[in-house]
């Protein structure tokens, strides 16, 4: 075997998540009524376009998730080394992206470095240019060629790319029938994600989409990367917080009394200390303990990746009052409808009137919130990077990226590249997600359905 | 002369569903016109209309509205300004929600002054003492600086109505004024627009689902279903002789003594989805006269003895007419007779000084400074097989009383005894009482099915066998309250609102209970479902041998439906008796002014006995008998709590008026 596999600490979560989707979707599958509402999804145009930016995210998300280790060459019959870099299967699918670095700086596209430098040329004079990069557009002998040949590569690319998406459809559609009504939308919207997508994938061989960084590593290959780590901070991170709030939260507000009490005072507490200071503090104590003890891991990524995991646990314990005070509200409001009281008339058990009278109708502020939450995540993770207490330095996400992105802001000129991409990649990934949330919420309320099953 | 003038008013939401389909009529000055209609017929939208406040969504599509001979449909939005508030002005149903909380009554009454009639400081604070003078409200240059939250009810409804006059309009447009409100309070306001009218000859547009309070109130009626008005005639007229089916089958739907043990004539189904019938007359799903031409073709206006009607029946002349009879013989259906002779007498439920108090916290160390006595001390029983309604104003500890038999809330003090077991304090025995809650719509957990919320009480009580017999028993009991069984698998939003109360009374019956406590089960819901679901109470009483404590403000249900009546008044019971000892000889002065102030439709003349002021905080109860502050005829021994009266077997009071002279 030339590989070994390496499962992180985020990857078993993950994994772990993924168990449970699985596992929920096939129990939905099995009972007709609870599928109901997400046949009503089906149908939501714009729901399925989201769903389907989101399982691309998702899927470069998992495919960096399978970590490995390669082996070294042999070295005189011992046993098998392996290296001490963690690779995952994301990496080596892109393996140019992340081999081709250059000095520093290059706007997209470019053909040479952004900045000047004293060169000698072939008559030995000192002269003051752009260097060329050496692997953006190296083939290209002259800047003139340029539009053309990007021109030309992102036609063939996108046809490619549209060629794909058809034949995709034409095997699908002979397959599975796909419901009316979303059709049309999904339709193109998946043609066109192809073609944008064949057409990025032909030119990021030879060009760096989207330059290149302080240290010269392809901008495009670290919003990839930031994809996983994001998605780790706000679906992890939730993980620790939801149980915690939906179970405070509804406890205080319908037993009320000393209970109610109790979980007041812990959140409000919580939540008057800054929580920059409260998080500072526990990551610089986690911090202390990882260096203290560098025989835990047996690669940096180990290292790095157990620092992810316990941010978010830092973050989690620490962000869940917002929720447990919004369903504490809701639960209060809850309490009084008069069919809990039918069921305390019946002499139901508390624990059974909170999870099958209050829980599915706090279900939607949770949704809600969880979403909404999931940017406010990926943000507080920048601002803990920006003061030094958030994810390693090592570790590409989007907070290092816009940390980074403070200096060079401050450049004349400007390198605005690397800030565009980590602002893009991240406004797409939140708007799908709430978009997408928002129509599941619709989809599950209801009230909103009568007509649809009334007849 | 009519001041008011609307023809063919048609509004329709943006689908092009018309809600209200080409609507007709006219109010002169000093004249009241009264819309009828059940929930969902278009009144209030007419009303929107008029004032052209119409919603978002919702738009007018045709008519015209002449008022004074000027098309309000034609003028800019500018000059409407002037007339709402102005020429025509609007009282809202919900008081509580239609005066701003953080504005003193004063200031929003002076509002109106400053912007019809350019009075500011001085003068205007004058006029809005003088205002709320005008609508009854004693000390009024007091109350014109405290705040809404500072007043009852019935009193914000006053100012309502005193905002509504200060700009002297010409029409005054009054939208189920007194739909929130008490009997007693009803019968105040009812009068306090009739004095205004008179006084100043407004013209009253009064929109109303009550029989009663048009049959009080109006001098025209026009009675509205499914967007169109289907009969128009003066109350007189209507009231002889109702020529529609619809209204036919509303005046009989009215629950009433006379017609004692016999069912209710319902009108089965409810009203129509909106747009859904175009061809056709519209009641003719639910009308048991409608023929093939009622199915194929839309009955045209046609004038019928000077008063317009819109039903076949009435299409060629009228030789058709004989054949509308009189409501109050026509179509009753058969029923089983009542037999109250099967019952035995013994008490099933035995309350004896039942106390539920709140205690009143202050301060940081939330000492206890006083007791909100919801319930001080009542004592009734109720036999197998019986009803006992009680009846009260809101706020007198009625709702508190069935929640703490339900031990819903803990009892401060007295007994519970079920079949001779005493209940408080224990959590036995949940299975033999269950309550049918007021809103329907509020009673049934939007995110379960029919049968899990049938299933629900079977499965916390462990009883009704395995899932396959419970759910045979899910499909017996859908029967036994006339739903389909396959509505099992919907969600509570598929139903209409009569439908759900169904469900509510299914998930009580679904353990067997021997004792339902039905609080205001009907009040949520329309006449003529109303019928449908008392029909079926008694009929599952008939069936069961259940018995019921009917917790109610409508009288005319109580005389229908209970063999016995408790009056309640500040958590105490006043007055006990037999349905027809109470209600057709009442003797505390309370029962008496209770029953005056229920608007009747005969009309005819009854003395009214009046009730001032509102029900006195049950924190702070007024020394000795509780009713003397209000009451006509207190004297000096009222300073003391009365001691209960026998005046016959039974029927029992508490008022000094009865004390023996021992």
């Amino acid at each position: 075997m030339s590989f070994q596999l390496v499962f992180l600490w985020s990857d078993k979560l993950i994994f772990l998540l993924l168990a449970v989707a699985v596992a929920t979707a096939i129990y939905v599958r099995r009972h007709e009524h609870l599928l109901l509402p997400w046949k009503r999804v089906a149908k939501n145009g714009v729901a399925m376009v989201s769903l389907l930016v989101l399982s691309l995210f998702l899927l470069v998300g998992l495919l960096d998730t399978l970590h490995f280790r390669s082996a070294l060459p042999q070295t005189g019959g011992g046993e098998k080394v392996y290296s001490p870099e963690v690779l995952s299967v994301f990496d080596t699918l892109v393996g140019p992206l992340r081999t081709h670095t250059e000095k520093t700086y290059s706007e997209p596209f470019a053909l040479t470095l952004y900045a000047k430098e004293s060169m000698t040329d072939a008559h030995g004079n000192i002269l003051r240019d752009y260097p060329r990069l050496q692997y953006g557009g190296a083939h290209l002998a002259d800047v003139s060629q340029r539009t053309a040949d990007v021109a030309k590569r992102a036609l063939i690319g996108g046809g490619l790319g549209l060629l794909v998406g058809l034949l995709s459809f034409y095997l699908t559609h002979r397959t599975v029938r796909c419901t009316s009504g979303c059709d049309l939308a999904v339709s193109i919207a998946t043609l066109l994600l192809t073609t944008f997508i064949g057409a990025v994938v032909s030119l990021a061989t030879v060009y760096h989409v989207l330059g290149t960084d302080k240290v010269g590593q392809d901008v495009l290959y670290l919003s990839l990367k930031s994809i996983r780590t994001g998605l780790i901070i706000g679906t992890v991170t939730t993980l620790v917080t939801l149980p915690l709030a939906l179970f405070l939260g509804v406890a205080a507000g319908y037993f009320r009394g000393w209970v109610d009490d109790l979980i007041q005072y812990l959140y409000t507490v919580l939540s008057s200390i800054p929580s920059v200071l409260l998080i500072a503090a526990a990551v610089l104590m986690m911090q202390v303990t990882l260096d203290t003890h560098p025989d835990w891991f047996d690669t940096a990524a180990a290292r790095a990746d157990m620092r992810l995991v316990a941010l978010c646990l830092i973050l989690g314990l620490t962000s869940w009052t917002g929720l447990c005070r919004l369903l504490r509200g809701e639960t209060l409001k809850l309490r009084e409808m008069e069919y809990i009281q039918a069921a305390q008339a019946f002499g139901v058990s508390s624990l059974r009137i909170l999870t099958r009278h209050i829980m599915p109708n706090v279900m939607h502020i949770i949704l809600i919130a969880l979403v909404m939450d999931f940017s406010a995540l990926v943000l507080a993770e920048a601002v803990l990077s920006y003061v030094g207490v958030g994810v390693d330095p090592s570790m590409i996400s989007f907070g290092t990226m816009i940390n980074a992105a403070r200096l060079e802001m401050g450049r004349e000129p400007m390198v605005w590249w690397a800030l565009a991409a980590a602002f893009g990649f991240m406004l797409v990934l939140v708007l799908a997600a709430n978009l997408f949330a928002d129509a599941v919420r619709d989809a599950f309320d209801p009230r909103l359905n009568r007509t649809e099953t009334a007849t | 002369m009519s001041l008011l003038k609307v023809d063919k008013l048609v509004t329709r939401l943006r689908n092009g569903a018309a809600i209200v389909d080409g609507i007709s009529f006219d109010i002169a000055a000093g004249e009241t016109f009264a819309l009828l209609g059940e929930s969902g017929c278009g009144k209030s939208m007419t009303a929107l209309s008029l004032m052209r406040l119409l919603p978002d969504g919702v738009t007018n599509a045709g008519g015209a509205v002449a008022m004074d001979g000027a098309n309000l449909f034609d003028l800019p939005e500018r000059s409407m300004r002037e007339v709402r508030g102005g020429r025509m002005a609007m009282i809202f149903q919900e008081p509580g929600l239609s005066l701003n909380p953080v504005m003193t009554v004063g200031a929003q009454i002076a509002e109106v002054l400053a912007l019809h009639h350019d009075l500011k400081g001085a003068a205007a604070t004058a006029r809005c003492i003088e205002l709320l003078g005008q609508v009854g409200i004693p000390d009024a240059a007091r109350r014109v600086d405290e705040y809404p939250f500072q007043l009852s009810g019935g009193m914000k409804q006053r100012v309502m109505i005193a905002m509504a006059l200060a700009g002297s309009p010409k029409l005054l447009i009054a939208d189920e004024p007194t739909t929130a409100l008490d009997v007693t309070i009803q019968a105040q306001v009812l009068q306090l627009l009739r004095e205004t009218q008179d006084g100043l000859g407004m013209a009253m547009l009064l929109i109303t689902h009550d029989l009663g309070v048009v049959a009080e109130n109006a001098h025209r009626v026009g009675v509205m279903y499914a967007g169109q008005i289907v009969e128009q005639a003066t109350r007189e007229q209507l009231f002889a002789r109702p020529l529609h089916p619809y209204t036919q089958k509303l005046f009989a739907a009215l629950p009433d003594a006379r017609r004692g043990g016999q069912p209710l004539s319902a009108i089965p189904g409810s009203v129509p989805p909106l747009g859904s019938i175009t061809q056709g007359c519209r009641f003719a799903l639910r009308c048991d006269k409608a023929w093939v031409l009622c199915r194929e073709q839309t009955p045209e206006w046609a004038i019928v003895e000077g008063r317009g009607v819109r039903c076949h029946l009435y299409r060629s002349a009228e030789e058709r007419v004989l054949s509308a009879e009189s409501p109050r013989d026509s179509d009753r259906t058969l029923g089983t007779q009542h037999s109250a002779l099967k019952s035995q007498h013994s008490a099933l439920l035995q309350v004896s000084d039942l106390r539920v108090h709140f205690p009143i916290r202050k301060g940081i160390l939330q000492r206890v400074v006083g007791q909100v006595k919801a319930v001080d001390g009542v004592s009734l029983s109720i036999p197998q097989g019986r009803t006992l309604a009680l009846v009260g104003e809101s706020g007198c500890g009625k709702t508190t009383l069935g929640k703490a038999l339900l031990r819903l809330l803990p009892a401060t003090a007295g007994s519970v005894q079920f079949a001779g077991k005493e209940l408080i304090g224990t959590d036995a025995a949940r299975s033999t009482m269950q309550m049918v809650f007021q809103d329907p719509y509020a009673s049934l957990n939007p995110k379960m099915r029919v049968a899990e919320i049938l299933e629900e009480g079977m499965s916390a009580l462990n009883i009704g066998g395995d899932s396959a017999a419970r759910q045979a028993h899910i499909d017996g009991l859908l029967d036994k309250v006339g739903l389909a069984r396959d509505s099992k698998w919907r969600y509570p939003h598929e139903f209409s609102g009569g439908q759900r109360q169904r469900i509510a009374i299914a998930r009580a019956l679904a353990v067997s209970p021997q004792l339902l406590i039905c609080d205001e089960p009907t009040s949520a819901l329309d006449v003529s479902v109303q019928a449908q679901i008392l029909n079926l109470l008694k009929s599952l009483q008939d069936e069961l041998g259940l018995s019921y404590l009917f917790i109610t403000h409508n009288l005319a249900v109580v005389e229908y439906l209970a063999h016995e009546v408790c009056v309640m008044y500040l958590g105490r019971i006043v007055e006990r008796g037999a349905t027809a000892e109470v209600l057709r000889a009442p003797r505390h002065p309370y029962t008496q002014a209770l029953l005056s102030a229920v608007p009747r439709i005969d009309g005819a003349g009854r003395e009214y006995v009046k009730l001032e002021g509102d029900l006195p905080s049950p924190a702070n109860p007024p020394a000795g008998c509780h009713f003397a502050p209000r009451c006509a005829k207190r004297m000096d021994a009222c300073a003391a709590y009365p001691a209960e009266t026998e005046l016959s077997a039974t029927h029992i009071v508490r008022c000094h008026l009865y004390d023996r002279k021992d």
